[in-house]
């Protein structure tokens, strides 16, 4: 689909448009419907749509696949991180109330890095899923 | 509108068709969903499955045939038993409490201190978040590690296979 003019103009506008309401999702998920692991799928739909209108060789050159598989990992050590930062901190672990100056405070320092562990881990897998699948279909 | 596509959903041999009306299946869900009130699952509904899921069948379907082999007899004995599963869940949901009664133990038990002192303690608006990241911050991490290892999962089967193909060249 790479030749097709409408396709491609129509991909750059919008995918800008996905991660921003990715990001949207991800930092808003405290006050409105959303959170890590919603922005985290859409992140990777951006991602895999920008794959299947430009060709596979071109998003995994802007979205390498090191930075997939760190991703996945990453995420998960960023919430093992935030629940031992809790126990360095002098509380229990996953104890958000001492992450802060005050509970209310430390709750939403926890709860948005847990988040965006989610986040991470989240859209990591779902590209690499994809990343497989697709150069499977391609090695054929 | 759902029936209908289940309907057609099991008539289909075409597999590309089923993919899509699955995908079609999964937006409708969504609607519900947001009926529901639960704009965070509709949310997730629509993305996963009917995006990225949808996605990841068309590149497997990308690998084998579009059409769905024959099956040898007929599967007489797999319909009764889903019958039967089916049956006995309709069955069990006229123990359960009428819906949105305010009275169900599970409202009665932890979900009052949530919507109560939830906003106060954490100081989320979102009641939503503040249960899966803050009180019940364990169970998401498990879930967090639950696709860690289906991800890595997916990585190291498909990435041996296609080393022992190589490997037979």
């Amino acid at each position: 689909m790479k030749d097709d003019v409408v396709l491609r103009v129509v991909a750059k506008l919008l995918v800008p448009f996905i991660l921003l309401f990715a990001l949207y999702v991800q930092f808003h998920g405290d006050f409105g419907p959303g959170g890590g692991f919603q922005a985290g799928v859409i992140i990777a739909a951006a991602v895999i749509f920008y794959a299947i209108i430009f060709g596979l060789p071109t998003a995994r050159s802007v979205v390498p696949d090191w930075l997939v598989e760190a991703m996945v990992a990453a995420g998960v050590l960023l919430y093992l991180g935030v629940g031992l930062a809790g126990i360095l901190l002098g509380g229990n672990y996953l104890d958000y109330f001492v992450l802060g100056a005050t509970p209310v405070a430390g709750q939403h320092r926890g709860i948005f890095w847990v988040e965006a562990g989610v986040a991470v881990t989240v859209s990591g897998v779902m590209l690499k899923t994809f990343y497989m699948f697709a150069a499977r279909a391609r090695d054929k | 509108m759902m029936l209908v596509t289940v309907a057609v959903l099991t008539r289909s041999r075409n597999l590309f068709a089923v993919v899509v009306l699955s995908s079609v299946y999964s937006f409708l869900m969504a609607t519900v969903l947001v009926a529901l009130d639960a704009v965070d699952v509709a949310m997730t509904e629509a993305a996963v499955g009917a995006g990225v899921s949808t996605v990841l069948l068309l590149g497997a379907l990308h690998l084998c045939r579009t059409e769905e082999a024959k099956h040898a007899q007929a599967p007489w004995l797999p319909l009764a038993m889903a019958v039967v599963t089916g049956g006995v869940l309709v069955y069990g949901t006229y123990g359960l409490p009428a819906f949105s009664d305010p009275q169900a133990p599970i409202h009665q038990h932890v979900a009052a201190r949530y919507l109560n002192d939830g906003p106060k303690e954490t100081g989320v608006p979102n009641v939503v978040t503040a249960v899966l990241a803050s009180y019940r911050g364990y169970d998401t991490l498990g879930e967090t590690i639950v696709v860690f290892t289906a991800g890595i999962g997916v990585v190291a089967l498909l990435r041996r296979r296609r080393q022992r193909s190589e490997g037979d060249r």
